[in-house]
């Protein structure tokens, strides 16, 4: 595998556009994790016309909901959530200007769609490093929805956060990538 | 009688849920390096090195091995010469969850109502709890934090006598298929078959306790775990971006069922399968 790509935010289309699935990257800079409960308050407000909380203009999305932090850390383990949950709110999100999203598993093809139509990227962390990830976070700051508590829209500042381009912006799919050269799977032998 | 008092299965309940949420069972650690020097894949070697990674900053550090810390899962056997006192058994061991999730620094990921009004009970109460009566005057508690990005990918299939051992295989690879990537694999696979579709169920869930090296003690269930694993890891899906260390283990536990069935359960659990077991 080659080198990781270093990427700051914020995440540009042109930036995003350059990445291709399979890439490596380390992530620094400001990206803001919003999970389940969070993206139902945000579409929501959208349907009834009010402001998002957040400006979400070249943003990187977290799918996050961090343990609590010991004293004197910035935040506990950290690592990401399944990307499919969020699929029906997507969309949406990113046609608020969101350009990368991190997460992990597959996402549908209305996703897809909406990532090709905007330029967006989608990248997935190791799901359950999430000790080893907690490492590249300087800090957590709660933006929106303290209620929500571990599911709080919140800014994370992150340096060298590991992640590897999972979907591009032209639809191509790592994990059906990955997957084939290593499948010799064929349920008709059973 | 000997007695036992609520406050000490509190008190070792939080302790077991600090445990089970930071030190990864070595046998697991063991397979998951195991797995790092036969993958094929060199994304997949990626990916091992960085759970092998995590499971030893975890350790060493008292954090969360995952931050889905999971909604526990709690298994008793109560010795029926037991005298519990001082309070409610049940609440005990819910204290104890209360209290291990909150000083341990652990995620609460429990809502009180699943449907219409999904608020968090903030301190991960109530558990799952498995309570069984066994002679004895001792008290077994076995907490099983179970994660749901790989619980919700687990499933149930009513099979008929007729689909036989191919048809258990099928059942099982259709759950791992729909599975895939999403689950966090490398995955540990609980597979109950027999019984009825929640004891089948419950076979699954309990076959995660029993450690990855061990085999089912009958040769015709320990050859089928082996054939299932040998299938799961030639689905390609691999440690999530591809390769061949797809599953760890599968660890299948049977129950005697009625003649016209053969429902086939399937847990999966993703590498993060922790426990913490205690005699009390």
């Amino acid at each position: 595998m080659a080198e990781s790509i270093r990427i700051t935010t914020p995440f540009t289309e042109e930036m995003s556009r350059k990445l291709k699935a399979g890439d490596s990257v380390l992530i620094t800079g400001t990206i803001i994790s919003a999970r389940d409960a969070a993206h139902k308050a945000m579409t929501e407000a959208l349907a009834r016309g009010e402001k998002l909380p957040v400006d979400w203009t070249n943003q990187i999305v977290y799918y996050l909901g961090p343990t609590p932090a010991k004293p004197g850390d910035p935040i506990g383990s950290c690592g990401p959530t399944t990307s499919g949950r969020m699929d029906a709110y997507t969309p949406t999100m990113l046609d608020q200007g969101i350009k990368g999203m991190v997460g992990k598993g597959s996402r549908t093809p209305e996703v897809v769609e909406a990532m090709k139509r905007n330029g967006a990227t989608y990248f997935a962390a190791v799901g359950g490093a999430a000790a080893l990830i907690a490492k590249s976070v300087k800090s957590y700051t709660v933006l929106a929805y303290p209620e929500l508590g571990p599911e709080a829209v919140a800014a994370l500042e992150v340096v060298d956060f590991p992640a590897i381009v999972v979907i591009d912006c032209e639809g191509n799919n790592f994990y059906e990538i990955g997957q084939k050269p290593y499948r010799n799977f064929d349920m008709s032998k059973i | 009688m000997r007695e036992l008092d609520v406050k000490v299965i509190t008190e070792n309940v939080a302790e077991m849920c600090k445990e089970a949420a930071y030190y990864l069972p070595e046998d697991v650690y063991n397979g998951l390096k195991r797995g790092r020097e036969t993958e094929k894949s060199e994304v997949g070697k990626i990916v091992l090195d960085q759970i092998i990674k995590n499971a030893e900053i975890a350790k060493a550090e008292d954090r969360p091995y995952c931050q889905d810390t999971g909604m526990t899962i709690v298994f008793v056997k109560l010795g029926q010469d037991l005298h519990i006192v001082g309070g409610d058994f049940t609440q005990a061991i819910n204290d104890g969850i209360a209290k291990g999730y909150t000083e341990g620094y652990l995620r609460k990921s429990v809502v009180g109502e699943p449907l219409f009004n999904r608020v968090n009970t903030k301190n991960n109460t109530p558990g799952v709890i498995y309570t069984e009566i066994v002679p004895g005057d001792k008290l077994e508690i076995t907490i099983a934090p179970k994660g749901f990005g790989s619980e919700n990918k687990s499933g149930v299939k009513m099979l008929v006598p007729a689909d036989g051992v191919k048809g258990v295989k099928k059942a099982v690879m259709e759950i791992i298929l729909h599975a895939s990537m999403n689950p966090c694999p490398p995955m540990v696979v609980g597979v109950g078959i027999g019984g009825t579709m929640d004891r089948a169920a419950l076979l699954s869930k309990k076959a995660l306790t029993r450690s990855i090296d061990e085999r089912n003690p009958m040769p015709e269930y320990a050859k089928l775990e082996e054939e299932l694993l040998e299938l799961i890891n030639s689905t390609g899906i691999g440690p999530q971006l591809g390769g061949t260390t797809s599953a760890l283990a599968v660890n299948v536990e049977w129950g005697p069922t009625h003649i016209a069935g053969l429902p086939v359960a399937v847990t999966i659990c993703c590498h993060a399968m922790r426990h913490s077991h205690r005699i009390l």
